[in-house]
């Protein structure tokens, strides 16, 4: 390092690069801060939450949820589409026989439309490496006790294919408000790191 | 072949470790480098299948050394190169 940028030898690289970019016509002046103005206000597990809560009160919205993700989220608002190209969504539910768990062990692959961007331990070679092989010691760490009786299935995104948990309705909650249940989902609960 | 990023049933990393209260970005420069690859790729400059190759061939021991965010802007330091946007020694700055 040249040593001119003490701080953050990194972002001054950055800067450096985005000028160059600019004075090569290959980005306009305002274009990074309009697209981070846009990360910010792109989707946030409470977009996960609604699919959810939608499907404890909606026993025939679940069925299409799980029949086929992508046209299902599209009656709520949502889109896979974010991306360049729709990635395929995938929803699994959770029972008291399966749990769920989804990894995207070549990189970070998420569903960040229903998510936002994802935690760093979803994206660090620690969970990767270790919730495919050990998936049952993982979930411990996470607080996640299951019974040796039920089954854990790991769900590998890529690329074009992507995943959802629906968690199990937490019991007790028969008198909730769709809001009230969406309010108790987790992203945590949505990966399947957490129960709901 | 399997690359450095294919992680999955690898042994001898540390424990999961969560990050209470974790922000979006830990650095302005994350939140540039994830806005300048949406650029690029919104333009054409380079697709999406060849931004993930240029991540899985950092060499290994920089991939596992460097953070989420290096790597991504490592990357795309790569491909404007490779691409002939500019030379290696511009893109540097020196």
């Amino acid at each position: 390092m040249s040593g001119d940028h003490a701080s953050s030898p990194v972002a001054a690289r950055v800067r450096h690069v985005e000028a160059l970019l600019e004075g090569r016509g290959l980005l306009e002046p305002d274009e990074i801060d309009e697209r981070i103005d846009a990360l910010a206000a792109g989707g946030t597990p409470a977009n996960g939450a609604a699919v959810v809560a939608r499907a404890w009160v909606d026993p025939a919205f679940r069925e299409r949820l799980l029949a086929d993700g992508n046209a299902a989220i599209a009656e709520l608002g949502f889109s896979m589409g974010g991306a360049l190209q729709e990635q395929k969504l995938t929803v699994v539910a959770n029972d008291a026989d399966e749990h769920h768990v989804i990894v995207c062990t070549l990189c970070s692959c998420y569903p960040i439309a229903l998510l936002g961007p994802s935690p760093g331990w979803y994206k660090s070679e620690a969970y990767r490496s270790q919730v495919v092989r050990e998936p049952r010691a993982v979930l411990r760490e996470f607080g996640v006790e299951l019974p040796a009786s039920t089954r854990i299935t790991v769900w590998d995104a890529s690329a074009e294919s992507r995943y959802l948990v629906l968690p199990r309705r937490p019991p007790g909650t028969e008198d909730r408000s769709e809001e009230e249940l969406a309010a108790l989902v987790t992203r945590k609960g949505l990966i399947g790191t957490a129960a709901v | 072949m399997s690359r450095i990023n294919d992680v999955g049933g690898m042994v001898g990393f540390p424990p999961v470790v969560e990050e209470p209260d974790e922000p979006r970005f830990h650095a302005d420069w994350e939140a540039h480098v994830v806005a300048l690859n949406g650029a690029l790729l919104g333009r054409g400059v380079y697709n999406l299948d060849e931004f993930r190759d240029a991540i899985e061939r950092i060499p290994p021991g920089e991939y596992l050394a460097a953070s989420y965010y290096e790597k991504w802007f490592r990357a795309i330091t790569t491909l404007l190169a490779e691409k002939g946007v500019a030379t290696p020694e511009e893109l540097a700055g020196d």
